[in-house]
């Protein structure tokens, strides 16, 4: 089911991650501060951790993987997500 | 750095949300009068925020079951099951759970959190993972950060979104647990069991149902959403409360996996946490009793449902999805919200106010539940309250008919 949605694996550079990353945290962003890989997601861009939550689901979609919430738990800013997306794709 | 100084923005937001006039998370029942009726700022006030969907907090045989227990094994047990050990009525009610839902074994919890803290967070260990839906509730997501399990969410009610990220996991070794819910507590929707069941046998995971505010609503002997859908056989493991339809407090787990008694030495909110009173354990042993032989509080249940939905929904209101106890008004502002809230208790009719990030999307709601024991009368009453309050306040079109 849903190969239409598979993602046709290729390498994909920091700055790919960064990129689609940003576009999603954009969607959600309230506070109007441009989104850079420092800034901290929760205190910087003004969003609820529901939010966070949907965004980590984008995410799976986005690069076909899965993104257990308790192992990001730690994740605070834009850069410490790009590298755990990154991880976790290289080990998948 | 003070050391609430992190609370602050919270602060702001309960006060912003407070200049309505009232605090609408510190509501005083100064007086119970019944399961309907309460005295609220000294004013005899409707109640539609209880979740006591079958009115059996007054029920005389309940009452007289919890004072008989009360004064036989007095005020409290004093102590854990594992550390003080179990008291007759403790061991009675959960052989009743397990008989009532054809499984082998019960557990009762201290509280309906803790039912699902304790359950979620053991059964699945590190190598497992947890697939919750987007719109659990708090224990749920509680119970994922208290155990071990790496936690994938799925979008609510969406059985092809949790394929997906099943399909994901499909070279994972670690079991899969489906957590869902029977009737969801903000919309008052109910998952689609059937789906849900054919995804989880499709990739081998198990499945946990919370029938927190489903039991004694859903099903031919008010068991909940699989007995509804005829599922039963397909759920690994209920989890209930004791604090809605049976009108009391604690939470339950059962299940017919021969090993689920383990859980009595290694679930630490089961283990760690004083069991409940004897009088409590005496009048939800007598509840349970009666919402499986009485289905006419159910059938009264449900007219009033299918009265207020239809009203409310001739009327104009945004309601939720599904008809159920849960009947919630959706309102874009949170401003409006809150003050149609608060006009609403001035008015003598108590609801809920959920306003996001407790919320689904970013809408605020007015959650009403209603109650078995809700006159006739006394739901005309609320209707046309909330549709003077909502044409005064803009929430409707103007010139509906009220009270239609």
């Amino acid at each position: 089911m849903d190969t239409a949605e598979k993602i046709i694996e290729m390498p994909m550079s920091e700055d790919y991650v960064f990129q689609e990353t940003k576009k999603i945290l954009d969607s959600v962003n309230k506070s109007g501060v441009s989104v850079t890989g420092d800034t901290n997601i929760v205190e910087d861009l003004n969003v609820d951790s529901l939010a966070v939550m949907d965004v980590v689901m984008e995410l799976e979609d986005k690069f076909d993987i899965s993104i257990p919430l308790n192992v990001i738990s730690n994740v605070r800013t834009v850069n410490e997500l790009v590298g755990a997306i990154k991880k976790i794709k290289e080990e998948a | 750095m003070g050391l609430f100084d992190r609370f602050q923005p919270l602060i702001s937001s309960l006060d912003e949300v407070s200049a309505c006039g009232a605090n609408p998370f510190g509501v005083n029942l100064e007086r119970v009068l019944s399961p309907t009726e309460a005295v609220v700022n000294g004013k005899e006030t409707l109640l539609l925020g209880t979740n006591n969907y079958l009115g059996l907090t007054f029920d005389r045989r309940c009452v007289d079951a919890a004072r008989q227990a009360l004064e036989v094994s007095g005020t409290g047990t004093t102590g854990s099951r594992i550390a003080n050990g179990s008291y007759s009525g403790h061991t009675k009610l959960e052989q009743a759970l397990a008989a009532y839902y054809q499984r082998d074994h019960g557990l009762v919890f201290t509280t309906g959190y803790q039912a699902n803290l304790g359950v979620i967070s053991t059964i699945a260990g590190p190598d497992d993972f947890l697939l919750i839906d987007s719109d659990s509730h708090a224990s749920i997501y509680d119970a994922c950060r208290l155990g071990s399990a790496k936690v994938i969410r799925f979008k609510h009610n969406d059985a092809k979104d949790l394929d997906k990220r099943l399909q994901r996991l499909s070279g994972e070794k670690g079991n899969k647990v489906i957590i869902v819910e029977g009737i969801y507590s903000m919309l008052g929707d109910t998952a689609p069991l059937q789906e849900i069941v054919e995804i989880k046998n499709k990739h081998g995971a198990y499945l946990v149902v919370d029938e927190a505010h489903s039991l004694g609503v859903l099903g031919a002997n008010g068991r909940g959403l699989a007995e509804h859908a005829g599922l039963d056989d397909d759920v690994d493991i209920i989890v209930g409360t004791f604090s809605k339809s049976l009108g009391a407090v604690g939470g339950f787990a059962v299940s017919s996996h021969p090993e689920f008694e383990i859980l009595r030495v290694a679930c630490r909110p089961y283990m760690f946490t004083a069991s409940l009173p004897p009088s409590v354990i005496a009048s939800v042993t007598t509840a349970l009793e009666i919402i499986e032989k009485e289905p006419k509080l159910r059938d009264n249940l449900w007219a009033n449902v299918n009265y207020v939905y239809d009203s409310l929904d001739r009327l104009g209101f945004r309601l939720g999805p599904t008809k159920s106890p849960i009947i919630a008004v959706h309102i874009e502002s949170r401003e409006l919200a809150t003050h149609v809230w608060h006009e609403l208790l001035g008015a003598g009719v108590y609801v809920n106010l959920a306003l996001p990030p407790a919320t689904p999307g970013s809408t605020s709601l007015l959650r009403c539940s209603i109650c078995a024991a809700h006159k006739r009368e006394q739901l005309e009453a609320i209707v046309r309250t909330l549709a003077e309050i909502g044409e005064r306040t803009s929430l409707l079109p103007r010139a509906r008919a009220v009270g239609a």
